[in-house]
């Protein structure tokens, strides 16, 4: 006679198989692992450190790895005041990271210019990126950064991640099954 | 040469080059003319061990003749004497010379000054921009510059626009339209 598991959990069947639809796997692997490059232009970078640093630890969110390369970046977080000689090298900065990438305007100064109604400042990031989630204070609170990052990663999750890398692929798959 | 016998000691010696001196809470001021600034500055410092420039800074007395004024702040590290020195020149290109081979921390100051105002220094070694991008077209701290700023274009360099500049929680003018007309951004279009 076998030896009965009274659990639901059979490790002959379900040992290394998970069923998922393949966004959702793909998302969560995504959302989990953003490599942020931190883009410390002002006073936000300052809390930007203390994000990361043991106190608040974004390694929580799997945002711990602060890539100083764009080539290796998820999201960009816009820490502080975007000057307009600054702007452009931003806005290369950005273009030089692999898709997928995602993009927050931490602070005041970063989502509109702040208080910085000036000649020599951008009037805000979103005037030359995609901006996915705006972060308010001056500067915010490591919390504000956190639950920004959270805003993102619930995005993330809801993106139809598959559909928008391969849309060639997706549509040839979706004209044979139909 | 003691502390006391410093400024005393420079009126004897460039009596004459003094235009003007006011005294304000026992700090000097001396007026002087930009064709003697150099020579001036020179004694100072070899003299008078003024080996401290503190700073450079201009003045846009815009609608008066002759419209720059700059100042120079000088300082003696040995006999702590602090030491003013003013004056006044026209738009005119080429109204005042450099001190940057007297003190080099000239060299950033007069640069800056260049920048902002558009005065040009005589015999500096460098004289370009140092916080504005080079071929930038405007001179911003001039009186007639805007606050919210101009326009401006340099492909691949930099570009500037326009600074909106009514209501906002950083009010600078006084507005009576909605945050909708000033912020169209914050309230995107209905899905």
């Amino acid at each position: 006679m076998p030896e009965v598991h009274s659990t639901a959990y059979d490790s002959k069947i379900e040992g290394n198989v998970i069923f998922t639809r393949f966004d959702a796997a793909l998302n969560w692997v995504r959302k989990n692992s953003l490599w942020p490059m931190p883009m410390g232009l002002a006073c936000c970078a300052i809390e930007l450190m203390a994000t990361a640093a043991s106190r608040f630890d974004i390694a929580r969110f799997g945002a711990e790895v602060m890539r100083f390369s764009p080539r290796q970046c998820d999201v960009m977080i816009v820490a502080g005041t975007v000057t307009y000689k600054m702007a452009l090298a931003v806005k290369r900065i950005y273009e030089q990271m692999p898709e997928p990438k995602w993009v927050i305007a931490m602070g005041a100064c970063a989502s509109t210019g702040g208080m910085y109604r000036s000649y020599a400042v951008l009037q805000g990031i979103d005037q030359l990126l995609p901006v996915d989630v705006y972060i308010s204070g001056c500067p915010p609170r490591p919390e504000a950064l956190l639950a920004g990052l959270m805003k993102l990663q619930e995005k993330i999750s809801g993106e139809r991640s598959f559909r928008n890398q391969k849309p060639e692929l997706t549509e040839k798959l979706e004209d044979a099954l139909s | 040469m003691t502390r006391q016998e410093l400024l005393p000691s420079l009126e004897k010696s460039l009596g004459e080059k003094i235009q003007n001196k006011t005294e304000f809470r026992s700090e000097t001021t001396y007026t002087i003319l930009a064709a003697d600034l150099r020579e001036i500055a020179k004694f100072c410092r070899d003299e008078l061990s003024f080996d401290y420039l503190i700073d450079i800074t201009s003045i846009d007395n815009s609608g008066e003749e002759p419209r720059f004024e700059i100042v120079y702040e000088l300082y003696s590290m040995a006999l702590d004497v602090h030491l003013r020195l003013k004056l006044r020149i026209s738009e005119d290109p080429g109204a005042v010379g450099t001190v940057s081979d007297i003190w080099p921390t000239a060299n950033w100051h007069e640069r800056e000054i260049y920048d902002m105002m558009g005065i040009k220094f005589n015999g500096h070694p460098d004289l370009r921009r140092i916080l504005m991008w080079d071929g930038y077209p405007f001179f911003p701290l001039r009186k007639e510059f805007p606050l919210e700023g101009l326009p401006s274009e340099m492909p691949d360099v930099a570009f500037t626009k326009v600074t909106p500049m009514e209501g906002g929680p950083f009010v600078t003018k006084p507005s009576t339209a909605t945050s909708k007309d000033r912020e169209p951004r914050a309230h995107p279009p209905e899905l």
